[in-house]
């Protein structure tokens, strides 16, 4: 692995080596990272890349960020080769060293990382290259089954065993394996809620493995729930606020995956998932306290309607957000606490389970 | 009674040929008809209804009682803001109008008690003289705060001395000297080496509002009215009480005179405190030195400012400024030669207002209307004058005598004027001051990167030619994070207040200067380091009061200047699109010498060649992007 990795890196470095030396202007091809290039087939499940692709010949107005790929691309090699891992924060102050090519804010360097990655369609992991962000928590009828660094032998997590606390997804998930009996998995967005239905025991009473997100879901939470649910072929439903981030951004990114790093969204992505609330049309049902949709949420609504591949595929998606924008409000998970704090256990969550044919797609 | 008094002067307007009785009548029709509440503007309406039906008599007009004085100071403070003001003013009060009506009917007048008689009125009713009027409101003649005063009087003295000069076909040589005689007051000494004034009419010149020479011709020159420096007299007079000083000798070999000159506000008549002859080591010209209070500033707006513009527009003069704290500044002539003479024109007719031709007509020589029209107007041949009498009905106009047309049949001339089709005014009565000259002499003045300057082609708006010319100076040790400096000119007066109220500022701020790649809000003045230099140039400069300060914004004149302002703002634009366009080169060339290195240095790392190999790649790099920059 570690090889391939490094010869993809030296094949491209003697390309354009080879061309300066020719007099030419060296050239990368990246593939295009926007919803644009991403299409959706629903029988595969998830976005592909329409291979449409930008290539950067260095010229004078690119040889700065054309210099700062290549030496992005030497600091992989060295990690690759030593077998040690950068943050993304890290490597960019290992970027503080390298004088005028330098980068002023960690975005930039995030984007050039990015496009490496892209490059070379492979996992950022295998750059040596990982993420900061916190993978997710586990709560419910599950046994993960680990491996300890030092002894190597399996050690056996019981995620019942918890408490009032939860599991945490680690970074890389490969290697996880399980034991289950849950019926479902609930994907939940927001950590409060999560804490409510871990407090309550809801877990026991569904006969199933919760999962809070904490917004959107990172790529080992994805690459996680994904492992799980089709190794024993049981159903996810998501449970997020009922707004155009939500549906958007966090159910969309978990169901089909990102239109910024598509080529790995084979892995990273959840088709099997589908859409438990909260919905437009639960917020007239359940007469939801609402907030004004803000310019932001109209904007990101009207784009997903217009240009992502997703929605634009799903029929009850368009009439869904059309229901929203023409409501014009939004309503969060904790809304249903106006009906009292555990209605979401006692009402809403047995009644929308029992019509699980009725979610959206 | 005051204050409804004051409440009719607003409504003065409408009013003025009705409402003749102020409060008193009003008063009396709110008795007759309580039920109904009368405003101040229905008043005469209502009344005039109560008179017929109560006395069923239709008097309307019959009975003319004698018109009270008092309108005229009314009419005066009304019409503050009109151009004719002074016109107004100097004519003697116009015919009662047809529509008087009379006061309230005789059943209710017996209950009021009448608090004055028309006998009583008419006894504290006198006729008011201008100075006096401008003694009151000398705000409208631009001596309304001590720093605008001091620079107000200044101008004045200046205009008349430049005016002299030119008009004697002498190059100026102005001497302006401001001594500061103690806190808030100063003394002012304007010396030019013009023609002189004749004996006779220094007093008057100095001492009399209303007399010039000016006014009565259609030229360009920077007076016009001939309030000016009397005006400056009277505010002397009036903050210090002291007399004007003036000395002029007439030429070589002749006495220079010296006259102490005060004002007799209510008679606007010249008082000559002292005269005699004086030794004077000039050959000719004059010298004008009056005492008076006023605050002196620097910045924007201030004397030294207006004295460096007035040398900026006048090339040909040459001025010398002491300022009160003791500054000397040396305005060298640029240019030995006078600007060619403004020729004097007869009024065209498409700008003659309806009184104007009243007026016209009533004094001409000519023999019949039509002969009128032709010698007292430009571009009004035989064939038109007969287009405009026959429009008006009046026949063909060689046979009526043009002072015996009724003021009905005059109104029907000037209504028949616009319906013929009449050349545009001779525009070479014009003197530009020269895009070459205007360029040159900010060059001298402004330390900026780069000048443009444009002349435009005379045009002419309401019967009257005029002339717009634009000069721009941009960069160098201008500020460049405040608004743009606007300088106005007309007739090579720099205008110094009420920037706001100009055409010309209009006309800037209506340009889109983010085009020419300057910085502009909405609504406001561009941004940037950039003096902008605008002047008009017309034979009637429209100011939008007597203090000359602001050119009133018709349609023609916005459009010329910015047609001037877009020639220049185009040249400034290409300029500095340029000049990005340049450091964008620079910036290139940094770029590569800069992150080349770092794609050596990386190369290197990932295939791990030697040093040697490293240089060749970059020192081969840079020849294949330098190659490509160029072309």
């Amino acid at each position: 692995m570690a090889q391939t990795t490094v010869r993809k890196i030296r094949d491209r470095a003697e390309d354009v080596h080879r061309k300066i030396l020719k007099g030419q202007k060296p050239s990368m091809k990246f593939p295009l990272r926007s919803l644009s290039n991403v299409k959706y087939d629903p029988k595969a499940g998830y976005f592909e890349m329409r291979g449409r692709k930008k290539v950067r010949t260095l010229t004078v107005s690119t040889v700065k960020t054309f210099a700062q790929t290549l030496r992005m691309m030497a600091l992989s090699k060295e990690l690759v080769e030593q077998d040690d891992i950068a943050t993304k924060r890290e490597a960019y102050y290992v970027s503080k060293n390298w004088d005028a090519a330098r980068f002023l804010e960690q975005p930039e360097s995030d984007a050039v990382m990015d496009d490496v990655e892209a490059l070379f369609e492979i996992n950022r992991e295998q750059l040596g290259f990982v993420p900061e962000e916190k993978g997710g928590e586990i709560a419910g009828r599950l046994i993960i089954l680990d491996r300890d660094s030092e002894t190597k032998k399996t050690l056996r997590i019981d995620c019942t065993k918890f408490g009032s606390g939860a599991y945490s997804i680690p970074i890389s998930v490969e290697h996880l394996q399980f034991e289950t009996d849950a019926k479902f998995i609930l994907a939940i967005e927001t950590a409060g809620m999560f804490q409510r239905l871990v407090k309550h025991g809801y877990w026991k009473q569904a006969g199933c493995v919760l999962v809070s997100m904490g917004g959107v879901p990172t790529r080992a939470c994805r690459r996680f729930v994904r492992r799980l649910a089709d190794f024993k072929k049981i159903p996810v439903y998501v449970f997020v606020d009922g707004d155009p981030y939500g549906i958007s951004n966090i159910y969309r990114t978990l169901k089909v995956g990102s239109g910024n790093a598509a080529h790995l969204n084979e892995f990273f992505c959840v088709p099997q998932a589908t859409f438990l609330g909260i919905t437009p049309q639960d917020i007239v049902d359940y007469k939801l306290p609402t907030h004004p949709l803000k310019d932001v949420d109209i904007k990101r609504a009207r784009d997903a309607i217009k240009n992502d591949p997703f929605f634009q595929h799903h029929r009850p998606w368009q009439k869904a957000m059309n229901h929203l924008l023409d409501m014009g409000v939004r309503a969060e998970q904790q809304a249903l606490a106006k009906h009292g704090l555990n209605y979401v256990i006692e009402r809403y969550l047995p009644e929308k389970l029992a019509h699980t044919e009725r979610f959206l797609p | 009674m005051k204050t409804s008094a004051n409440a009719s002067v607003k409504n003065a307007a409408k009013l003025s040929q009705l409402d003749l009785f102020g409060a008193g009548g009003m008063e009396a029709s709110k008795k007759s008809a309580p039920q109904k509440p009368a405003k101040a503007g229905e008043a005469p309406r209502q009344r005039a209804a109560s008179a017929r039906t109560a006395g069923g008599s239709r008097t309307r007009g019959a009975r003319k009682e004698p018109l009270p004085g008092k309108r005229t100071a009314r009419k005066i403070v009304a019409s503050h803001s009109e151009p004719d003001l002074l016109d107004t003013a100097a004519e003697p009060t116009p015919p009662i109008a047809a529509g008087v009506v009379s006061p309230a009917p005789a059943s209710t007048a017996g209950k009021v008690a009448r608090r004055e008689s028309a006998e009583s009125m008419g006894a504290r009713q006198r006729e008011i003289s201008v100075s006096e009027f401008f003694t009151k409101n000398r705000h409208l003649l631009g001596f309304d705060n001590p720093a605008k005063s001091l620079l107000t009087a200044t101008k004045e003295a200046v205009d008349n001395s430049l005016d002299a000069c030119e008009e004697a076909g002498i190059l100026p040589a102005l001497e302006i000297v401001i001594e500061e005689l103690e806190e808030e007051r100063f003394r002012l000494t304007v010396t030019d080496n013009g023609p002189g004034i004749v004996k006779n009419q220094i007093p008057k010149i100095f001492g009399k509002l209303l007399y010039g020479s000016k006014f009565h011709a259609l030229k360009q020159s920077r007076g016009q009215q001939g309030i000016g420096i009397s005006a400056a007299g009277m505010y002397s007079q009036l903050t210090t009480g002291k007399p004007v000083q003036i000395i002029s000798r007439t030429g070589k070999g002749k006495p220079a005179h010296h006259y102490e000159i005060a004002i007799d506000t209510a008679k606007n008549a010249p008082q000559t405190v002292k005269e005699g002859i004086v030794e004077w080591d000039r050959d000719h010209g004059t010298r004008v030195s009056m005492d008076l209070s006023g605050v002196y500033k620097k910045g924007r707006r201030s004397l030294d400012d207006y004295v460096g513009q007035t040398a900026l527009a006048n090339p040909h003069a040459e001025i010398f400024y002491r300022s009160p704290k003791g500054e000397e500044f040396r305005y060298e002539r640029i240019v030995n030669e006078l600007p060619k003479e403004p020729l004097s024109i007869r009024p065209h007719p498409y700008g003659v207002e309806l009184g104007i031709l009243m007026r016209m007509m009533k004094e001409s020589r000519g023999r019949s209307v039509a002969g009128a029209l032709q010698s007292d107007f430009s571009r009004v041949s035989a064939k038109v004058a007969m287009e405009i009498c026959e429009a008006a009905g009046l026949g063909p106009g060689t046979k009526t005598k043009p002072g015996r047309l009724t003021p009905a049949e005059v109104e029907r001339l000037f209504k028949a004027i616009p319906k013929v089709r009449i050349m545009s005014p001779p525009t070479n009565c014009l003197s530009p001051i020269g895009a070459e000259m205007i360029e040159g002499g900010m060059k001298k003045s402004i330390a900026a990167d780069f000048y443009a300057s444009s002349t435009r082609a005379p045009a002419v708006y309401r019967g009257n030619p005029f002339q717009i010319e634009v000069g721009l100076a941009h960069g160098g040790q201008l500020p460049a994070d405040e608004l743009i400096d606007l300088w106005r000119f007309a007739n090579r007066v720099p205008l110094q207040y009420q920037q706001s109220a100009c055409a010309i500022t209009r006309s800037v701020i209506t340009t889109d200067w983010k085009k020419y790649g300057l910085q502009q809000s909405r609504g406001a003045l561009p941004a940037g380091p950039m003096v902008l230099f605008v002047h008009i140039a017309s034979v009637w400069v429209p100011f939008t009061s007597e203090s000359k300060e602001a050119v009133a914004t018709y349609p023609e004149i916005v459009k010329e200047i910015r047609l001037g302002l877009q020639e220049c703002g185009r040249r400034l634009g290409m300029f500095l699109s340029r000049r990005r366009r340049l450091a964008e080169e620079e910036k290139k060339k940094s770029y590569i010498e800069q992150y080349i290195p770092h794609i050596g240095i990386a190369l290197r790392e990932i295939l791990g060649f030697s040093a040697r190999e490293e240089a060749k790649v970059v020192s081969r790099l840079k020849d294949t992007l330098e190659r490509s920059r160029t072309i």
